[in-house]
């Protein structure tokens, strides 16, 4: 077989990327993306039996216990399973890819002193992993929603993609930062792991949307002149997770409910504040980039 | 001439030194800044390798060779400066190039050709080549992490040799692996010279170098020292590293109507070997032949900084006004009053020219070296001249 006889001809990087000439170089690196991104899922289930299914099996487990226990902790939610689920398979993909993308560096470092590639690959991959583990649980989520007859909700589902561009973004924005400060500092780890503990609980995927918007407009409802649920949406992550409950939940105030569960705003109202959270995470992903590539040009004296 | 496969133009290469390695946060906020020290790994390199010809990168450890691979590599960025680099390349650096313990041979295979830059189709085709280059037909489909060091550095070597690279980087993977398979990496680095592809080879096997290499360069403290013949570098290495003289190794040009005929550096004790003390007399002594009568003979000498290269002092007869007219043979000496600069090894230069139309007769390049110590403090007793006066009162 004749070998291509393209001639490749390479500069080394500059220090300052431009961003038109990074995305060429990452596209044409696509296929080690995808070969990274099918490693990590083998080593993450090699020596396991059942492989993948462990993936579905987690919201699986979820959804059984939460039918069950639902009328103890679902707060008065009707459907808490698909209320918990749409959120939840969010936050999966955003805390297990920043998880594993501030550590994709080091736990690469054979890969990083040794070959010559697009650093950028390592975090995307994580997010990669991430991405195939919320298909697969959406999967079973879309599977129990029709299932149960709980069913889709047309001119809210729209607001999905939107939603799932923001949650992505977002998250390689942040996974992109870990990872580089990661190499340096390595107790960002750790930091993370409790910073994403709270954050879990600052973001509203098992309370009711509702309830916080009650208590930030009840009372003077602002602090310092700023609308007090202003505050709460600074938050990248309610505004996200408030995006996928209206488009997979639906329902603002649910029949059979005496308030309502998500926040009382127009679909509008919604998809506004998703585009604001995009366009602060395009930016940000724009920062996060340029202090990895910056970093990445000495990961391999620094592993 | 064909485009150079590798144009290094003024590249330097910092790291930051910390001296505790903080690499915790806590550690980072409580130490102040000034724990970071800079270290050139590389300053100011700049050398092209031609296409198709197999260049050796010599050097003492921590001479930059590693890193200058790796920059070329793309593995590391430089701080300033620029590499440019045509055609596929293959970088194989130190034992199994990036392989990772918990998949098996064949994904490590598919896995690294995809780094290399080949793609699934392709790295199919060669596959089978590849497992019997490395001798694995039976454990290729066992996980790395069961090899032994021996195999992946085979498995390596196969994959790297099988996409085939335009340009191959080499760093001291050829000293490892039993004498059987270094002979055949080495019949397979010479197949590669017979096919037109450029090796890089970096190694401390300084034989190895002069028996493949078609030009070699010498690295010193991050700067490019030597770059030349594989012999002569070598030579210059052997001469730096060890401190061996081999009057063989000559840099010299010139059309020689005026020859050096004999240079010796006179230390204080009237002895021209040894270290001097600083601050001691230094006398270079020139004898000069001149095979033609020359009008306007200028001789001079130049003492450079061993570990910087820099020119620290030069003289030259015609700036003392000295006329040698013609002769057969003189000695000319140049005396410096006291030597002042930091021990360290210096090298001198010496030359003869036409004063009026600066036309080269013999120029010796660095062929000479001398040694300077710190003098003593309080280890040595030295003779200290002391007048002795006496006066009646």
């Amino acid at each position: 077989m004749a070998a291509p006889t393209q001639t490749v001809e390479r500069t080394s990087e500059s220090p300052h990327p431009r961003v038109g000439e990074r995305l060429r170089i990452l596209a044409a690196h696509r296929e080690i993306l995808a070969n990274l991104v099918r490693k990590e899922l083998k080593v993450k289930y090699a020596a396991s039996v059942l492989g993948a299914v462990w993936s579905v099996l987690n919201p699986l487990v979820y959804l059984a216990v939460f039918s069950f226990v639902a009328k103890v902790l679902g707060a008065g939610i009707p459907n808490y399973p698909v209320y918990l689920l749409s959120g939840l398979l969010a936050w999966n993909l955003f805390s297990a890819s920043m998880g594993s993308g501030a550590r994709a560096v080091l736990d690469n470092a054979n890969l990083v002193k040794k070959v010559a590639f697009a650093r950028e690959i390592l975090p995307l991959a994580a997010v990669g992993v991430g991405l195939v583990d919320f298909a697969l649980q959406s999967a079973v989520l879309l599977l129990y929603v029709i299932v149960s007859g709980y069913g889709l909700h047309l001119p809210e589902l729209a607001l999905w993609p939107l939603a799932f561009v923001t949650l992505l973004v977002l998250t390689v924005a942040l996974t992109l930062w870990f990872s580089a400060l990661n190499v340096r500092y390595r107790d960002v780890g750790h930091l993370l792991n409790i910073a994403l503990l709270v954050w879990f609980w600052a973001t509203p995927i098992v309370y009711a949307e509702f309830q916080v918007q009650d208590l930030a407009e009840g009372g003077r409802g602002t602090w310092l002149g700023i609308p007090r649920l202003a505050l709460y949406l600074l938050n990248p992550m309610v505004d996200v997770v408030a995006g996928f409950h209206r488009a997979l939940y639906g329902t603002v105030t649910p029949i059979g409910s005496p308030e309502p569960v998500l926040f009382d705003k127009s679909l509008a109202w919604v998809a506004g504040i998703l585009t604001i959270t995009l366009i602060v995470s395009l930016v940000g992903v724009r920062f996060a980039w340029g202090y990895f590539f910056s970093r990445s040009g000495d990961f391999a004296e620094e592993l | 001439m064909n485009a150079p496969a590798i144009e290094v133009a003024d590249v330097s290469k910092r790291f930051r030194i910390y001296r505790d390695k903080p690499t915790s946060l806590k550690q980072r906020v409580l130490s102040s800044r000034s724990r970071a020290e800079d270290f050139w790994a590389l300053r100011g390199v700049a050398l092209d390798v031609g296409e198709g010809s197999t260049f050796g990168l010599i050097g003492h450890n921590g001479s930059g060779k590693t890193t200058l691979l790796k920059c070329v590599a793309g593995i590391l960025r430089p701080t300033s400066g620029t590499i440019r680099q045509r055609g596929r390349l293959a970088a194989l650096l130190e034992l199994g190039a990036g392989f990772h313990p918990e998949l098996t041979g064949r994904e490590n295979v598919y896995l690294n050709a995809s780094f290399l830059g080949l793609s699934r189709r392709q790295t199919d085709a060669a596959f089978d080549d590849i497992v019997a280059f490395a001798e694995l037909e039976d454990f290729i489909d066992n996980e790395v992490k069961f090899y032994s060091s021996g195999m992946l550095v085979r498995l390596g070597f196969a994959v790297a040799v099988h996409v085939k690279p335009d340009v191959l980087l080499i760093d001291e993977v050829l000293a490892v692996g039993d004498e059987a398979f270094q002979a055949k990496c080495l019949d397979r680095v010479r197949a590669f010279q017979r096919e037109g592809r450029t090796i890089v080879l970096v190694t401390h096997a300084l034989d190895t170098v002069i028996e493949i290499c078609d030009r070699a360069a010498m690295l010193h403290h991050g700067e490019l020292h030597a770059i030349g013949m594989p012999a002569d570098v070598v030579r210059e290495m052997r001469y730096v590293l060890l401190g061996v003289t081999d009057p063989n190794f000559v840099p010299e040009e010139g059309t020689r109507e005026a020859e050096i005929a004999e240079v010796q550096i006179v230390r204080p004790n009237g002895s021209s070997e040894g270290a001097i003390l600083r601050g001691d007399p230094l006398t270079i002594v020139i004898d000069v032949r001149q095979n033609e009568p020359l009008d306007d003979l200028d001789v001079d000498f130049a003492v450079l900084d061993g570990a910087t290269n820099h020119a620290v002092l030069d003289a030259r007869t015609s700036r003392a006004d000295l006329d040698l007219g013609r002769f057969e043979k003189k000695r000319v000496r140049f005396r410096i009053e006291a030597f002042p600069y930091e021990p360290g090894k210096y090298w001198v230069t010496v030359g003869l020219s036409n004063r009026t139309t600066g036309h080269l007769y013999h120029v010796q390049t660095q062929r000479y070296l001398f040694e300077v110590f710190d003098a003593p403090r309080v280890q040595e007793r030295v003779e200290v001249p002391v007048a002795v006066e006496v006066e009646d009162l």
